[in-house]
């Protein structure tokens, strides 16, 4: 693929380096797209993204970022690599008001640029504006994950990885949520998340990769996979098998 | 009776510059320093040096029992504090965070106190002393209160200080990233701030406001060895009663103490004045283990 954004090849990761969690997941993220990464529990979805943004270390397989090796960066150097991560949970600091969340997340760039791209984020996400001098702690957990995405979007990143951003929200907090994300997407923004949510991931999502036990089984455009049946034998115990549904792309 | 008051904010005023650095290097490295009260002492006796050394520079300043001298002296025991500090942290410390428990680190800070408090027993003798012979008269500032300029001067200092890492750590990015770190430490990474650095700040913070608790202390009270370890009870309950992490919260805490203790010795025999703090600390660890003020104001976790 040329035009390959994030390539992950034959990673190899785990907190423990004799306990891997995945045993060589090899995916691509091309420009622009919006990627889920589904699967049953203990996949390794989350540990995927958590290595690529260098919280858990790679033993072995290589990350690339357009053509540089982001394998081994250490994680307070991904954002200037253009990487964005949002965790699954605590992923706004409740204690610092709405303001002082975005500034943490500028704080990197200039100081001019840094209060343009903060009330760039306000124009995009009123709701946080209302809000602004409120500690994060009084937000609900949908506006806590737009805060978060607000946040890392201020680097304006390359690449957004996203860990379940439905965990634990109420149904109509996931289509607002869900909608921003496909906004975000229709911007050019390029999107790799993990989800849960199966069904209303694979409507928004151009492609899906479903991992099990630390590998990727099966991966296609999402419109074709959702009609599979493979992907139901995955989620249902998960048979050792390496056919591929759909050619990627 | 308000003599006792004076006394008591005066004593907290020191306890409170001490708990601060504890309350912040408890809040962002996430282990109990029993170190720390050695750098009071030690920042205590960096002055004392600076202050033989530089003796010829001037004499004491308009009421005070000091001078010149001193002042850079207690510059120079922040600097070298510091530097004691983040020597301890990347000879002992770091080696350890992340590979051992908690109570690893904790008992190795025992080890570090005793090292420190030995070291300056064995540089400076173990002889109480006075950074100056100056006698000072103590001055009515209300009717039955009186106070020596020193004390005046102490109180001052510790206020302006108090109130200026609170505007650092309201305002400035570094500040901003000690309060995102005390919360929590993967997802500042997340956001581009280099913790490493960010703890190294912590260090030399909490070393430098150490270093002024000590100065303070040997001049309103007097120099010994031990002044860290009788701080160690103060400190902790002043930290723990206001939060761990909780910056506003340990200067209230040290306030508390500082006053339970000068006010016990109306109703406890005054031997038993070393206990009060730790009847505070049992009190709070019983009543509310989270301090005072969690989850209320400032850097709370």
């Amino acid at each position: 693929m040329s035009d390959a954004l994030l390539t992950v090849s034959g990673v190899v990761a785990g907190y423990r380096r004799d306990l891997p969690i995945l045993h060589g997941i090899s995916l691509e993220v091309h420009r622009g797209e919006l990627v889920t990464i589904v699967g049953p529990n203990g996949a390794g979805k989350s540990t995927l993204i958590k290595a690529i943004a260098g919280l858990v270390p790679i033993s072995e397989g290589r990350v690339e970022l357009d053509g540089t090796d982001i394998t081994s960066l250490a994680t307070h150097k991904m954002g200037s690599a253009s990487v964005a991560y949002v965790p699954q949970t605590d992923n706004v600091f409740t204690t610092l008001t709405i303001d002082e969340n975005l500034r943490l997340g500028a704080a990197a760039l200039p100081r001019s640029l840094a209060k343009d791209r903060i009330a760039q984020a306000y124009k995009r996400f009123p709701a946080l504006r209302d809000h602004r001098d409120r500690k994060a702690r009084v937000l609900s957990g949908g506006q806590r994950q737009l805060l978060a995405f607000a946040r890392s979007l201020l680097t304006e990143p390359a690449l957004l990885m996203l860990d379940e951003p439905s965990a634990g929200l109420s149904p109509a907090a996931v289509s607002e949520v869900f909608g921003h994300l496909t906004d975000l997407s229709k911007d050019g923004i390029t999107i790799l998340m993990v989800e849960q949510n199966v069904k209303a991931a694979l409507a928004i999502s151009d492609r899906t990769y479903v991992f099990a036990e630390g590998e990727n089984r099966i991966d296609g455009p999402s419109g074709v996979l959702a009609d599979d049946p493979d992907m139901k034998a995955i989620y249902f115990g998960g048979t050792k098998r390496s056919t591929h549904a759909a050619s990627a792309g | 009776m308000l003599q006792a008051l004076a006394d008591g904010i005066l004593t907290g005023a020191i306890i409170a510059l001490g708990a601060i650095g504890l309350t912040l290097t408890m809040g962002i490295l996430r282990f109990a320093n029993f170190a720390h009260a050695e750098l009071i002492t030690w920042g205590a006796y960096m002055a004392l040096a600076a202050v033989s050394l530089l003796g010829p520079l001037g004499g004491p300043i308009g009421p005070f029992s000091f001078g010149l001298p001193l002042i850079l002296g207690t510059i120079a025991a922040m600097a070298l504090t510091s530097v004691l500090a983040l020597a301890i942290d990347g000879l002992v410390f770091r080696q350890l965070r992340g590979t051992s428990n908690h109570l690893t680190l904790v008992f190795a800070s025992f080890g570090v106190s005793l090292l420190v408090r030995m070291l300056i027993l064995l540089i400076f003798g173990g002889a109480a002393t006075y950074y100056s012979n100056t006698l000072q008269i103590a001055i009515p500032v209300a009717p039955g209160l009186r106070l020596m300029p020193d004390q005046l001067f102490a109180l001052g200092l510790a206020a302006v200080l108090v109130v200026a890492l609170y505007l650092f750590l309201q305002h400035t990015r570094l500040g901003l990233s000690m309060r995102a770190l005390a919360e929590n430490p993967d997802l500042t990474r997340v956001n581009g701030v280099s913790t490493a650095r960010v703890i190294r700040w912590t260090w030399i913070i909490g070393a430098s406001l150490a270093a002024v608790a000590g100065v303070l202390y040997g001049l309103t009270v007097q120099l010994r060895p031990e002044v860290g370890f009788h701080l160690i009870l103060p400190l902790f309950a002043a930290a723990i009663l206001g939060g761990v992490g909780n910056i506003p919260g340990a200067v209230i805490g040290g306030m508390i103490v500082g006053l339970a203790e000068s006010f016990a010795v109306f109703i406890l025999p005054p031997g038993y004045k070393m206990a009060v703090p730790f009847l505070i600390l049992l009190a709070v660890l019983y009543v509310r283990p989270t301090g005072l003020f969690a989850g209320t104001a400032g850097a709370a976790k």
